[in-house]
């Protein structure tokens, strides 16, 4: 075996090869993100806005892009593809062609000049061929990189951008260049296709102008889009009002080889259904056509149903037989069968839900790696751990592994990283560099010279708010020597262009007004750090998430606060101070809470990387709600597969395993926590550099349905059970779903119950084929390739019936026996059954514990209880707490292959802290002016962190503060009586200076 | 000045971790409130300083809003909330002394998830100063 290279490539520039790419960079190892487009940013890049919280997708995408194209330790290699790879885990040889550009990176400024001047035009594929570009183009405006490209294939080489491009970047005599790159691991993240609906001819795409897919009506929405954010129709530009989207276009269809459910068209749908809808001025009905809504991630069922409640969208369960267009109108006929009763109804415009088809290249990716593909052509994974290839060595993420959203790619982006460290944990470190910063400029006597950078976000707050007014307003304001108003001012571009502009103008404080600095802040401070400023010489006003966006009907007032609070930042921003980061060590050991299967494997994964690992479990035993699962829909045996984790589990000598054991304490903070463990009677202290929580969940004791009252009443669990202990007889089994969830309660979904449903019915069909199994269900939710179960259960005659709120089926006892009585949809009758068995499919609720837990590490739950997350979709493993993370059912219902990518995913974002001899922490921290502080000890007595000592200073006390322990929150500056300590950042001066500000308008 | 010309201005203190970011999801769930209210934001409600709502009041602000972490236990840094509780009672206090109506100082409690709330509040907020009327130190010569 050769040498271990510490090196991985990724290949796809996605959301989730970037979030790899990231992970694997931060924790020490070189990566090389490779995509075959000019750019990265994958599909998230053309999307307007998430689900379901309504995030700008450019908007959180866009300091990831820049994040990556800026790390030292990540190397884009763009418009290449890969060749060929030999070697083994730990060492490959993989051959890369970079396929000539045309444009010399190194040059081209991304001035754009070259492109404004080209006298070709040619079809915009970001826009999806809704607009034109010309034949030297870049992908989009924030691209990373922004160099630009030529299109051989419509460049007529009339030497146009040579010309003209000041900078001599074009290179016509380019070529391609095939380069060997010695890797460690290879993670593969080339995303997905959109399903092309031409071969559905009975929709008309590409015959009818006005019937689009949801990826065009993606760019039809976005700002940045080829109608600049105003929907219209592509027929005639006119705003419609009645649309319709069609689901499952591509996808859950057997005709077409699909038989699979994409996962996420259904919430896409929504979202656009909402989007359009706030972007439309006048009235505009949204119509969903829909076989089941498969609303099953966190908090995805309250988005639906505010979807129909809020904004009046309906939903049509029907399968659309045809579509027709009037030829004079160019509105289309939607022909369909409800409730067995064919209907028709004319729209302005449809748009098609397509499904997500493997990438393009997929075989010739799978051929070039060595790695199989499944049935579908997609990755073809080990079914519990859905990042895994055929190939050691090679790991999979994102929709190559089948069709999934955002945070579930994020999760196992983050979970191939780990998977790919644990191969090269030796080689950590080996072949980073440092990143270096121009010496930092003292600009403590000089007068502040402000420069203001104002943000457009797309339409996002030029939409409401007079930008370029405000612009011209900023100038007006005391120290302010510059201002300027961007498109987008967190693009990759502008990020050089302020930079520019501070050593032009000699700038020593940067404001910018635009997002949130919740999200934003980090991006913009390490801009003006780049440019030889401390980075604490920067300040932000909110004027889009707390001005443009709650304001959109009052343009004119809306302008009037953007001013107050630009005029706010640069009074803060006058009296800024440069501040130094305290650093401190980093205990490289992890404490796990819960011995699940999330716990286990997060243990074990952050073992394999040399990290010791405390890990704590209640019960007696490892294995947690795993211990009860004897069978999955894909056939493994996860009895077998938990022995094995176990095993694993003990085979380390750095594992510490606590049974029986409670975590009682916490303190200290990322890189330094410690605690306390109740175990075995006595109290066991560890010091700790992160904390995982992995507590999992239970299943819910039904109320419903005579539970516990009839012992024939049982959960899908309790049968289960029965079924593997032998005991299961019945001839009659009905199933009911969605009990405890879906409901006024509890108003999510399980995302589980459906297959857990459709598992036990098959494996009765199995053992008792004569039996008759009902599932009276809502909506079956069989996402992904479990959709293959529920077509094998129809098969297999297992009868599926639907029922909604008002028609609940209703149970009781007759005599000795059980009757169900439920309302049959098609025949519009009520029909009673007599079962054997009556099935509970419950739902998954938070463990009881959880909201202890919550208190103990100071991390939020949700409504319902689950652990909140940092972010929904892009840091879904994360909390907002620096060095405590969370995977499994403790953030929310999940099967078991999702638990053990996210327990991976916790894993690698662990690593990226325990990796670090040194942390840097945040500069912001308190601090004293001796010569004012009176030693009276207020401050010492309200700090909850004990971060103030007293000191004797001349013969009396001072205060003084304790760097790693002081968390900046300020509380003994508004406490001290002569304002001797205060917090930097937030000092009473500069908190002052903006209360005066913001009411001088 | 009529009730409905009136247009008063709130000056908030908000903090980063509960408050700060149930504004922001306001802003992302696009929930619509009047645009009165200018916020200030804060590492935790424990850090607005009495003298800090003194000086928006004395500048002419017509309401001050000071926000956090729901209590007993959200507090990002332990009970910086708790402190934020017992100042604005006191300051109540202090305020009824100045001729000032301490219905003009409002503390809620709003978390990262409670976008609504926060749009709620300012609403409210709105419509209870616009009763109140002006900051009466304006009518004293004060801006």
């Amino acid at each position: 075996m050769g040498d271990k290279v510490g090196a991985v490539l990724v290949v796809g520039g996605g959301v989730a090869g970037i979030q790899a790419a990231l992970d694997l960079a931060d924790s020490g190892f070189r990566v090389y993100l490779l995509d075959e487009s000019p750019s990265i940013g994958g599909t998230m890049a053309q999307l307007d806005k998430t689900f379901p919280t309504n995030d700008c997708a450019m908007c959180i995408l866009a300091p990831k892009l820049v994040a990556a194209g800026r790390h030292p330790n990540i190397h884009l290699i763009t418009h290449a593809e890969i060749e060929g790879v030999e070697g083994e885990p730990g060492n490959f040889k993989v051959k890369v062609r970079r396929k000539a550009r045309y444009v010399d990176p190194e040059k081209c400024t991304g001035c754009g000049v070259c492109a404004r001047e080209c006298p070709i035009e040619a079809i915009d594929e970001y826009d999806e061929g809704l607009s034109r570009r010309s034949a030297i183009y870049v992908k989009y405006v924030q691209a990373v990189p922004r160099t630009y490209i030529i299109d051989r294939g419509k460049c007529i080489g009339c030497g146009t951008c040579k010309e003209v491009c000041r900078a001599g970047a074009i290179k016509y005599d380019d070529k391609d260049e095939v380069v060997e790159l010695p890797v460690g691991a290879i993670i593969l993240a080339p995303g997905f296709e959109e399903f092309n609906p031409v071969v559905k001819s009975e929709y008309g795409y590409k015959r009818y102008p006005n019937v689009v897919t949801s990826i065009e009506f993606e760019r039809i929405l976005s700002a940045s889009g080829p109608y600049g954010g105003v929907v219209l129709r592509p027929s005639d530009g006119r705003i419609p009002r009645k649309i319709a989207f069609i689901q499952c276009v591509g996808s859950r269809d057997a005709q077409i080889g699909n038989e699979y459910c994409s996962a996420a068209c259904c919430m896409y749908a929504i979202k656009e259904a909402i989007i359009a809808k706030e972007h439309v001025p006048t009235k505009l009905d949204c119509t969903i056509f829909y076989m089941d809504i498969r609303a099953y991630g966190k908090d995805f069922e309250k988005y639906y149903k505010r979807a129909m409640e809020e904004y009046g969208i309906r939903f049509v369960r029907a399968r659309v037989a045809s579509i027709d267009e009037d030829p004079v109108t160019r509105n289309l006929i939607v022909k369909y069968v409800d409730n067995e009763k064919p209907c028709e109804e004319e729209f302005d415009m449809i748009i098609l839900s397509v499904g997500m088809r493997p990438p393009k290249n997929a075989e010739k990716l799978a051929r070039a790696v060595g790695i199989e593909l499944n049935k579908y052509g997609f990755c073809l994974t080990n079914p519990l751990s859905s990042i895994e290839t055929t190939k050691p060595g090679v790991f999979v993420c994102g929709a190559f592994a089948g069709p999934k959203d955002i945070p579930e790619s994020v999760a196992q982006a983050s979970g191939a990283a780990a998977k790919a460290m644990s191969i090269i944990a030796s080689e950590r470190g080996k072949l980073v560099a440092v990143k270096e910063y121009p010496p930092e400029k003292d600009v403590s006597k000089e007068e502040p010279r402000i420069g203001v950078f104002i943000c457009h976000c797309g339409i996002n707050i030029g939409g409401y708010v007079n930008v370029p007014e405000v612009t011209e307003y900023a100038k007006t304001l005391p120290n302010v020597v510059y201002a300027e108003h961007n498109l987008y001012t967190c693009s990759e571009d502008t990020q050089k262009r302020i930079k520019e502009k501070i050593i032009e103008h000699n700038l020593n404080r940067v404001v910018v007004a635009s997002c949130t600095p919740r999200t934003h802040e980090p991006l913009f401070r390490e801009t003006v750090r780049e440019a030889g400023l401390n980075e604490y010489l920067f300040e932000m006003a909110n004027i889009r998430d707390q001005c443009s966006w709650v304001h959109m009907h009052e343009p004119k007032a809306a302008t009037e606060k953007a001013k107050d609070l630009v005029r706010s930042a640069v009074a803060k921003a006058r009296m800024l101070r440069p501040l130094k980061k305290p650093t401190v060590s980093v205990i490289p050991v992890a404490l796990v809470i819960g011995g699940g299967v999330s716990g286990m494997t997060a243990a074990v994964e952050l073992a394999k990387q040399g990290f010791e690992v405390h890990l704590v479990e209640r019960e007696k035993d490892l294995g947690g709600n795993l211990k009860r699962i004897y069978y999955l829909l894909e056939g493994e045996d996860p009895q077998k597969y938990m022995r094995n984790l176990i095993d694993e589990v003990n085979k380390y000598p750095s594992i510490h395993v606590y049974l029986g054991a409670e975590v009682v304490e916490v303190s200290g903070f990322v890189g330094n926590f410690k605690s306390k463990i109740l175990h075995g009677g006595g109290i066991k202290e560890i010091e700790h550099g992160v904390i995982i929580v992995a507590t999992g969940a239970t299943e819910y004791k039904p109320k419903e349905y005579l539970y516990g009252v009839d012992p024939r009443v049982i959960t899908q669990r309790e049968l289960e059970e029965k079924i593997y202990r032998g005991l299961f007889d019945a001839k009659t089994v009905a199933m009911i779903q969605c009990v405890g969830a879906r409901n006024e309660e509890n108003p999510n979904c399980s995302r589980i119950c459906c297959s857990e449903a459709i598992k036990n019915a098959l494996k009765i069909k199995e053992i008792s084929p004569e039996t008759e199994v009902y599932i009276f269900y809502k909506d079956v939710r069989s996402y992904g390739f479990k959709e293959e179960y529920y077509h094998e259960a129809l098969k297999k005659g297992i009868v599926f019936i639907n029922y909604d709120d008002a028609r609940k089926p209703t149970v009781m006892r007759e005599g000795e026996r059980l009757k169900l009585i439920f309302w049959e949809p098609v025949l519009q009758h009520e029909i009673e059954i007599y079962p054997d068995l009556v099935v509970l499919s419950a739902a998954v609720v938070p463990n009881p514990d959880n909201k202890k837990v919550a208190e103990m590490l100071k991390v939020p739950l949700t409504k319902d209880g689950f652990f909140l997350e940092a972010h929904m979709k892009l840091r879904p493993v994360d909390f907002q707490t620096d060095g405590v993370f969370l995977c499994g059912l403790a953030h929310g219902p999940k099967p078991i292959d999702e638990s053990v990518s996210q327990a991976c995913a916790a894993a690698a974002r662990a690593a990226t802290i325990l990796s670090k001899e040194v942390l840097e922490l945040e500069g912001i921290i308190a601090t004293v002016n001796e010569d004012l502080c009176g030693g009276c000890r207020i401050c010492e007595s309200v700090c909850p962190f004990g971060a103030i000592e007293m000191v004797e200073k001349d013969g009396g006390l001072v205060a003084k503060v304790i760097e790693a322990l002081c968390k900046g929150c300020g509380t003994c500056g508004s406490a001290c009586p002569t304002k001797a300590i205060s917090p930097q950042h937030f000092t009473t001066e500069q908190i002052l200076s903006q209360v005066r500000a913001i009411l001088a308008g | 000045m009529s009730e409905e010309d009136f247009e008063p201005v709130i000056v908030g203190f908000l903090c980063n971790w509960c408050s700060y970011a149930g504004a922001d999801l306001a802003g992302v769930s696009r929930i619509q409130y009047p645009p009165n209210i200018r916020v200030i934001r804060v590492m935790c409600s424990g850090r607005v300083d009495p003298v800090f709502i003194l000086e928006a009041f004395k500048s002419g602000a017509d309401g001050v809003l000071v926000a956090g972490c729901h209590l007993p236990s959200d507090c990002h840094y332990l009970a910086g909330n708790f402190k934020a509780l017992r100042r604005v009672i006191l300051l109540k206090r202090v305020l009824k002394e100045f001729g000032i109506e301490p219905e003009r100082l409002w503390l809620e409690w709003i978390s990262a998830s409670e976008g609504d709330k926060f749009a709620k509040v300012v609403s409210e907020m709105v419509k209870e100063i616009k009763k109140l009327g002006p900051n009466p130190l304006k009518r004293l010569g004060g801006k």
